[in-house]
């Protein structure tokens, strides 16, 4: 990759009280790169995800996108986080999916999408709804848009999720364990329409179990190992010849 | 008993029993539709507010869910007049119903709003909206749709209290009735009658209640 970096996080410290769970994580991630972060849990993968979408503050390190430092203002004893509104505009240049869904209960899939198209872009409605079920149809959900959450499975929810991120085009798409609260059968699915947007270059950060799809999928994989990153390198290379016992046991222990 | 009587007088008294009614549905309405307004935003408060502001209206609820409403009202009627804000009864009297309403609603919504799964307002900031957006568009129709059955409840108990508002002078169906059967002495057909009415209000709003639960509610 010579491309210039989309993401780059460095040197990121976050503790909750006394428990330190990012001891200095520094990672970058070139545009249209797909990057997977495996590990234990309790290895702090879902935390950097959480921090790079700011829904986690750390007190220590920078996250910049597309050349952004976002989050934060200043340094040393001058550095703040920032208002509400200005962290919004910078979470927008992120999409997150999330391991429960969290769709919207009150809302038809269509309105899930839309409602950030409308509130946060400002679009027109009409346009809004175009989008809208352009990226519904991408998932394969077009014909379930005026559905409730709780009137779809649990992958058609989690497509639904994914198509509302990225509707916005965002970015940077983050995945945050979308598969495991699946059913197995469903998991296919939604791992189809991840691969279906790396095929058109989305720059993708996944924290997943799925140790297949991450070889198959990932330019690259980074390990981490109690709030570190132990290894980071191509999947062929850290698959096929982890450098450290752990990352070895720990391939053993996830079936790969 | 003479019916025959009571529905003569009845007749002749049918418009100081229409007026009685018409005022005990404004005075519900006024201090519910009020009332609802001002509980969400102590609901908010109490949610997410600064600790010294959450603190602060925790004083304003309990002290108020801990008031006999009668006592609220006395209060709002006379200790206003006291320190110089002069209310008519009417006046104080929604206004005493209003404080009650908001206090019962504050506490009910905020038991729905932390109730909310914690990734309905990630999610929701994660699509970039700001917090405020998010209370409105996310949190807030869930919250609604939460605490409907109970906010009925509550619709009901404020047209009831509505009749204490005769303690104060305010002429609503429970004093119209009243000064009927001052001057006839059919009180238990009078009261009856009113009690009936009261019952059919009631029923009415019971009613609408279950028509909207039906029309807002989702599959779960």
């Amino acid at each position: 990759m010579t491309a210039q970096p989309l993401l780059v996080i460095d040197d990121l410290h976050k503790k909750f009280q006394a428990l330190e769970i990012l001891k200095g994580v520094s990672l970058s991630v070139a545009k249209g790169e797909v990057v997977s972060i495996i590990g234990s849990s309790g290895s702090g993968k879902t935390t950097l995800l959480r921090c790079v979408n700011l829904l986690e503050d750390y007190h220590r390190g920078s996250i910049r996108i597309d050349g952004t430092e976002v989050g934060y203002q200043g340094t040393g004893e001058q550095r703040r986080r920032l208002r509400e509104s200005e962290i919004a505009r910078h979470r927008a240049m992120t999409g997150m999916a999330f391991q429960q869904f969290n769709l919207f209960p009150h809302m038809t899939a269509l309105q899930n999408v839309t409602l950030g198209l409308i509130k946060v872009k400002g679009l027109a409605k009409e346009e809004a709804i175009g989008i809208g079920r352009k990226w519904l149809d991408r998932v394969g959900l077009l014909e379930r848009s005026g559905h409730y959450p709780g009137q779809l499975s649990g992958g058609q929810q989690q497509r639904v999720a994914i198509a509302r991120a990225i509707a916005m085009s965002p970015k940077l798409m983050l995945f945050d364990e979308v598969t495991s609260a699946l059913d197995p059968e469903l998991v296919n699915e939604v791992l189809n329409v991840i691969r279906d947007l790396a095929k058109d270059g989305m720059t993708m950060l996944l924290v997943t179990h799925e140790m297949r799809f991450a070889y198959e999928l990932s330019d690259r994989i980074v390990f981490m190992q109690q709030g570190a990153i132990a290894e980071d390198g191509p999947p062929a290379e850290l698959f096929h010849r982890p450098k450290s016992e752990r990352l070895a046991e720990f391939l053993k222990s996830s079936k790969f | 008993m003479d019916l025959g009587y009571f529905f003569s007088d009845l007749w002749i008294s049918r418009w100081a029993i229409l007026h009685g009614l018409g005022l005990t549905i404004v005075i519900s309405v006024l201090a519910i539709l009020l009332g609802t307004l001002l509980g969400i935003v102590v609901g908010l408060c109490l949610s997410y507010g600064h600790w010294s502001l959450r603190w602060l209206v925790r004083i304003y609820t309990d002290f108020l869910r801990g008031t006999p409403v009668f006592v609220l009202i006395l209060a709002c009627f006379y200790i206003l007049s006291v320190i110089g804000i002069q209310l008519t009864p009417f006046q104080a009297g929604v206004f005493a119903l209003t404080l009650f309403c908001s206090s019962h609603v504050g506490e009910i919504l905020r038991g729905a709003l932390q109730a909310l799964p914690r990734g309905q307002i990630e999610a929701a900031k994660a699509i970039g909206l700001t917090f405020r957006q998010a209370f409105i568009y996310v949190l807030l129709p869930q919250a609604l749709r939460q605490i409907l059955p109970t906010w009925v409840n509550t619709a009901v108990e404020m047209v009831k209290a509505s009749t204490l508002l005769s303690i104060i002078g305010v002429v609503e169906l429970l004093l119209a009735t009243q000064q009927i059967i001052a001057r006839d002495y059919l009180s238990l057909q009078f009261y009856f009658f009113a009690g009936f009415l009261y019952f059919l209000l009631n029923f009415a709003i019971e009613k609408l209640g279950r028509l909207a639960e039906k029309k807002v509610i989702y599959h779960v």
